[in-house]
């Protein structure tokens, strides 16, 4: 059973930095699976901040107990300078929540939805009308706005989902999973939506299955798995943890490919393929060094190609697992801000703590 | 903005949602009235020539019969209005919108008092379109005093409150409409066992006390007596403490439910 202690508020007058959501310990399970295992977070005012992870760890538990739709079983948070637990009203005055599963009434048109939300945040008659239209214009559903939501392709509701959001102007929003499910422009208009938010001052708290998404949006990145924060910092800062970059050399000339595995150091080979791969982040001047190296060694490959980090990646490399439900593994680090170390004595540079 | 003024207002925010909802589909509420206008029909010309037999001894009519029925059909309306609530509100909760409510800075009980408040006014507003039925088919109140009146509307907003605070609680710990209509049966099955059709006491005398002890029967005896000059006696006092009683009880479970961690 978890512990049902909750912290008081600990209101620290000398904050270091003003945080838009802090959090130290955070717990919740649901009967014997523990969903969130000590999930420490600190995220400056009107930053981005991405939690990544695969369906499953933990990233719409944490939106819930941040955005007081749940309570948490121990550990505290505090968001827009509020304890969720013992101040929510004071939490849900500052934020916006879009959850994954849309939060439109369906029944009702979506102008009907907009004036829904201006009446709840006690808007006069006047100036709700001119939220709702300048959102409705903003998100490109000006057309739609006389159609029941129900209506809506999955693209429209989300859009919608966002303007309701926008309504009461919160200071902290967060997104959960908001481009999953989405077609490819659908998924780049709701980035350009993401960042325009950013520009206005908010913070902005998303949750995401893609390491790309994080990486375009994101000014800090946090590793969710198993319930427990894997690794944390800026995109640049988790893709050097990753050993999922690289660059594949795959040979047809058995000879050439032998030549080549003697040239090369740091290298995994494939015997059976001919291929073989060098550890690279894959920027411009790691290729450019790999090109003159092999240049230089006379090695000529059938083919070049260069492989990003995708999320299996981050989980082969931060957990030693692909299946993230698994139950928790006594070989994790038992530090969640401490990002676990991946066996690449070669990279670059070692990967920075989290001590913002 | 204080606290009462904040649940005026958001609760009358939530009171014009659904009755939108109502408005635009408005099918829910007018199938769960077909019941009572056809039971109603079917007793009067179908079975009316039996049940007016054997009424008061023999040799009642069929308009003494179509006076007796209409109080129980009336009450029954409300019950099977308030059937609809329990599936919207199970629908509702269901529906990403309520999480929404719940992360913003609003009144917690206006969702729930929205929905209380929209369903009693359906349920009054089923009971005058029940009730126009049964004048179109011969009902007429006898010596009925504008007190009488006021005390039977009276009596039927607080019967329909009562049933709607059970039935918001019945849609609340159901998991989907289905099961929300299967919860809430009871709110149209007590009428039948009640003494809408047949006086109590000529029931079998095991069956006598579950036709007693429920809401429904002190209820009809009790607008009986006020719309048709009959013998109240107690049946006033046990009416209003069944209708306290039901809408105390539907008012914490809802609270209670409402409270709890979403799934």
């Amino acid at each position: 059973m978890p512990s049902s202690v909750m912290p008081t508020s600990r209101r620290g007058d000398g904050h270091p930095a003003p945080a838009a959501v802090s959090t130290a310990g955070l717990r919740k399970s649901y009967g014997d699976k523990t969903v969130l295992d000590g999930i420490d977070l600190h995220i400056p005012a009107g930053s981005v901040f991405a939690l990544l992870g695969p369906n499953g760890a933990g990233k719409t538990t944490a939106v819930q107990i941040l955005s007081t739709l749940i309570t948490a079983d121990g550990g505290q948070a505090q968001v827009a300078g509020h304890d969720v637990a013992t101040s929510p009203d004071g939490v849900r005055a500052a934020i916006g929540v879009t959850g994954q599963f849309s939060a439109v009434d369906g029944l009702i048109t979506g102008e009907e939805n907009m004036f829904l939300m201006a009446d709840l945040h006690h808007l006069s008659k006047r100036e709700g009308r001119r939220v709702t239209a300048e959102l409705l214009e903003r998100f490109d559903l000006v057309e739609a706005a006389k159609k029941p939501a129900s209506t809506y392709s999955g693209g429209m509701k989300r859009r919608l989902d966002i303007a309701m959001t926008l309504v009461g102007n919160p200071r902290i929003i967060f997104l959960d999973e908001p481009t999953t499910g989405l077609d490819p422009r659908s998924r780049h208009n709701m980035w350009g939506i993401i960042r325009e938010l950013v520009t206005g001052g908010v913070t902005v708290f998303l949750t995401t299955q893609y390491l790309d998404e994080a990486d375009e949006l994101a000014d800090q990145i946090a590793v969710l798995n198993n319930g427990k924060i894997a690794a944390q910092g800026t995109a640049d800062e988790l893709k050097r943890l990753i050993p999922g970059g690289h660059v594949r050399l795959r040979f047809s000339d058995p000879s050439a490919y032998q030549a080549a595995t003697v040239a090369l150091r740091e290298i995994t080979r494939d015997d059976e393929s001919l291929t073989l791969q060098i550890p690279s982040d894959g920027s411009q001047r790691e290729l450019r060094s790999i090109l003159d190296w092999l240049d230089s060694a006379g090695i000529e490959a059938d083919e070049l190609t260069v492989h990003t980090p995708d999320l299996d990646d981050v989980f082969f490399a931060l957990t030693g697992s692909t299946v993230p439900k698994q139950p928790s593994q006594p070989s994790q680090p038992s530090q969640p801000s401490q990002p676990s170390q991946p066996s690449q004595p070669s990279q670059p540079s070692q990967p920075k703590e989290d001590v913002r | 903005m204080s606290s009462l003024s904040l649940a005026v207002r958001d609760s009358s925010t939530m009171l014009r949602r659904n009755l939108l909802h109502a408005r635009r589909y408005p099918s829910l509420t007018l199938n769960l009235l077909l019941t009572p206008i056809m039971l109603l029909l079917l007793f009067v010309y179908i079975f009316g020539d039996v049940m007016s037999a054997g009424l008061g001894g023999g040799g009642a009519d069929r308009s003494e019969y179509i006076a007796y029925l209409v109080p129980g059909l009336l009450l029954m309306t409300i019950g099977s209005t308030t059937i609809g609530t329990a599936v919207s509100v199970s629908n509702d909760m269901t529906e990403g919108i309520i999480a929404r409510f719940r992360t913003m800075a609003i009144h917690r009980g206006s969702v729930i008092i929205g929905h209380v408040i929209g369903s009693v006014l359906q349920s009054v507003m089923s009971v005058v379109l029940v009730g126009a039925v049964g004048v179109a088919i011969g009902f007429r109140s006898t010596d009925a005093t504008a007190l009488e009146w006021i005390a039977a509307f009276g009596l039927l907003t607080l019967f329909a409150l009562a049933l709607t605070w059970i039935a918001v609680g019945m849609g609340m710990v159901s998991p989907n409409a289905e099961a929300a209509s299967n919860n809430a049966m009871p709110l149209i099955f007590l009428p039948l066992i009640s003494s809408t059709f047949v006086p109590v006491d000529a029931m079998p005398g095991w069956f006598q006390p579950i036709a007693e002890y429920q809401p429904f029967t002190p209820a009809i005896e009790t607008l009986r007596g006020l719309l048709l000059g009959t013998e109240i006696g107690n049946n006033g006092w046990l009416a209003v403490a069944w209708c306290l009683g039901l809408a105390t009880l539907g008012y914490f479970w809802s609270k209670a439910v409402f409270n709890r961690d979403p799934k």
